[in-house]
């Protein structure tokens, strides 16, 4: 018989003083899913940031997977409070933070950025009051959501980032009711509605837009909103290694669009795929949703929501040049990375 | 002796006055009755920069005390107020702040809960933070509450847990009495200077990286708790020490519990909180008819001054427990649970009665309170009889 593994005592891995994967954030030995898209998003946003860092975070995947007592991956400051809080605990650090400079605790030049990551189960719904709280404060804070679609920590729950038709433990496919009835909420725009400096649409695929992104919304002072689709191979149950490629079917589909808004007036739409791929391809891709293919109804429903939504977008591009113009703003200008 | 002047206040403009003193880092903030002038008074302060506080006016209860863990793990000196539904309302987050052991001070003005709807006072909601191992402290009026926030700071920071310091909605809060005020340079010291090294690991020493609110599994989550059961019990001699230390540089000597009377007292009265003075009234008027009664009035309520306790009824006869709450649970109120168990292991066991009074800002007068010291008389010399520990003392049936 295998002998039993003592638990160590409290006070001994107190003692431990070894880290491992100390250059990244988020550290390797995490417990995510094999194919997970949420630790490339943590990192790539992390790792843009050069400056020390604080996180806070709302339970979800990310959290129970990070920080499994006794054992930490992260290397960087992290705080989780709760499901409903990780911007109103961001925030709380960085009030802390302003009030200890003001007092001079903290000395003048001592740059530290303040980084919120929440599901879209923590950001979209139980979250969002603490959200747009923070936001209308306007606390210097970046925020970003990893939108996978509903409540996976839980076991695939429908969220209100839910798309219409989608199979979700509480949106069966049943006789009656196929998959979830109501579309997506959009909050990218809702967030950009409240007209702080900066909002983003982003995913994973394109390191160099969420880099970008990444530095442009720290650059800025106030409350910045970044949504990061994140396709989830254990819910959507696609192959873990396609998960990427699901992330660039999402934007090559216009399903989701990659863009930012300035000061929720000049929007820019990143990426323009020529020649869009029908949303057909998208939802086959994925078992959670492609019994729609079955229903010509909701499939309509969704191509008319999705290209709705894209000419929204480019007509918003077009009236804020326009609005640049006449205010005499440099539209391009507005949207440049300040160089680190 | 540290210098004081005595100034007409309520106890709402009494607890700002001490937080513009002790000039908290941060402040959370959200209206709720009959909170809600005392963080208008503090604003004042806020607005014309005689504090360095940064006040967060948040979204709900819940988000105020969400920004104070984060400001206070961060590492800022932090305080939230709020009364009634606003702490049911916060009471999640009361859990993670202990458990993780970050001080901040909650002034909980003391409110009924819904249904129905009252703003006026009872403890039904300081009883909801019975369990949340926070550090829970009564104040019988605006003196007191002005002096236990000055004291709950440094006990918070101490024990490393957060602490509540109750006072009466209305009653106390809207209330004008003399308050003695101690000069700001004598509080300022007294609780020490701000800053990030007042706790260990504060989240904003990002040199030193730390995880705050880590998952548990049941390998760990036991270990967790019993560590915050055993520090919760060194909550008693901190309390003490920074009482005892209070008491030297202020002249007024504070203790877990306050006793009246009870010296030679066959009968004893508790209660917490601004209904004391009415009982000591109760007191005074019964011993002019030669009764031996007494009171006592908890002043620390969590950890439960058990052993004072016991020794302070282990003379008495009879007890009556006087609950500003009840529990609905057919045992009696959450204060009469508590006595009746601090006294387990005395010998000689008081009869013991419970009253419920004064819910949802309803008057007591001595009257009433004397009417429960002779109920308890009656039952405990086997005249009366009863059918349930717990009675309601002012009622139409």
């Amino acid at each position: 018989m295998a002998k039993k593994r003592p638990i160590a005592l409290l006070s001994e891995l107190a003692s431990h003083k070894e880290t491992f994967g100390g250059d990244m954030p988020l550290a390797p030995g995490h417990r995510m899913c094999i194919g997970c898209g949420i630790p490339p998003i943590v990192n790539e946003i992390l790792l843009a940031i050069n400056e020390p860092v604080v996180v806070s975070n709302a339970t979800g995947c990310l959290e129970v997977t990070t920080g499994v007592y006794p054992v930490t991956a992260w290397n960087v400051p992290w705080i989780h409070v709760n499901f409903q809080s990780a911007a109103t605990v961001i925030a709380g650090v960085e009030t802390a933070y302003k009030v200890l400079k003001k007092k001079g605790i903290i000395p003048e030049d001592k740059k530290i950025h303040f980084v919120a990551f929440g599901g879209d189960g923590g950001t979209y719904d139980i979250g969002f009051q603490a959200l747009s709280a923070t936001a209308e404060r306007g606390h210097n804070v970046l925020y970003v959501c990893y939108n996978n679609e509903g409540y996976q920590n839980t076991g695939y729950q429908k969220s209100s980032a839910t798309p219409i038709g989608a199979y979700t433990k509480t949106t069966p496919v049943g006789k009656e009711k196929v998959g979830k009835q109501e579309p997506r909420k959009d909050l990218t725009m809702i967030m950009a509605a409240h007209g702080v400096p900066y909002v983003a649409q982003a995913s994973p695929h394109i390191f160099r837009d969420l880099t970008k992104k990444t530095k442009k919304a720290i650059s800025m002072p106030g409350f910045k909103f970044l949504n990061v689709l994140e396709p989830c191979t254990l819910s959507w149950r696609f192959s873990p290694e396609d998960t990427m490629r699901l992330a660039k079917l999402a934007v090559e589909t216009r399903y989701w669009p990659v863009y930012e808004v300035i000061d929720g007036k000049y929007w820019k739409v990143n990426i323009k795929p020529k020649k869009p791929k029908p949303i057909e391809e998208y939802i086959a891709a994925q078992p959670r949703w492609k019994h729609v293919l079955k229903y010509p109804e909701i499939l309509e429903k969704i191509q008319k929501e999705v290209d709705e939504k894209w000419r929204l977008l480019l007509h918003l591009e077009e009236m804020s040049k326009k609005l640049a113009e006449e205010e005499g703003v440099d539209y391009e200008e507005l949207f440049k990375v300040p160089e680190d | 002796m540290a210098q004081t002047k005595v100034i007409a206040l309520t106890g709402n403009q009494a607890a700002a006055e001490a937080m513009r003193q002790i000039n908290f880092d941060v402040a959370a903030v959200y209206p709720i009755s009959p909170q809600t002038e005392l963080m208008g008074f503090f604003a004042e302060y806020v607005a014309n920069g005689e504090v360095d506080t940064e006040m967060v006016a948040v979204d709900g209860e819940h988000s105020a005390l969400a920004t104070c863990i984060g400001a206070a793990a961060a590492g800022a000196r932090t305080i939230t107020a709020s009364a009634g539904p606003g702490i049911a309302y916060m009471v999640e987050n009361m859990y993670v702040a202990s458990g993780m052991r970050v001080p901040m001070v909650l002034l909980d003005v003391n409110r009924a809960l819904s249904a129905p709807l009252s703003i006026h006072c009872d403890h039904a909601d300081s009883m909801l933070t019975r369990d949340t191992s926070w550090i829970s402290i009564f104040s019988e009026n605006a003196q007191e509450a002005y002096h236990n926030i000055i004291m709950a700071v440094k006990i918070s920071e101490k024990a490393m847990y957060p602490i509540i310091v109750n006072y009466d909605g209305y009653i106390v809060s809207h209330s004008i009495e003399d308050v003695e005020i101690l000069d700001d340079q004598t509080v300022r010291e007294f609780v020490g200077p701000s800053g990030l090294h007042r706790i260990p690991y504060p989240l904003l020493d990002v040199d030193k990286p730390v995880t705050y609110g880590a998952t548990a599994q049941p390998d760990y989550y036991t270990e967790c708790k019993y560590q915050q059961h055993v520090d919760f019990l060194k909550v008693y001699d901190i309390v003490r020490e920074v009482f005892d230390e209070f008491g030297e540089i202020t002249g007024k000597k504070y203790d877990f519990i306050e006793e009246y009377k009870t010296d030679d007292a066959e009968y004893i009265g508790i209660s917490m909180g601004s209904s004391f003075g009415t009982l000591k009234d109760a007191v005074d008027r019964l011993r002019e008819q030669g009764k031996k009664v007494g009171a006592v009035k908890i002043r620390l309520f969590r950890p439960f001054p058990v052993k004072e306790l016991a020794k302070a009824l282990s003379k008495a006869k009879g007890v009556a427990v006087l609950d500003r709450a009840d529990s609905f649970d057919g045992i009696g109120g959450p204060l009469f649970k508590d006595v009746a168990t601090s006294l387990i292991q005395n010998e000689n066991r008081p009869y013991l009665h419970n009253f419920i009074y004064g819910l949802g800002g309803r008057e007591v007068h001595e009257e009433e309170f004397i009417k429960a010291f002779e109920r308890l008389e009656r039952l405990e010399k086997g005249i009366d009889t009863r059918e349930n520990f717990v009675e309601y003392l002012q009622v139409r049936e």
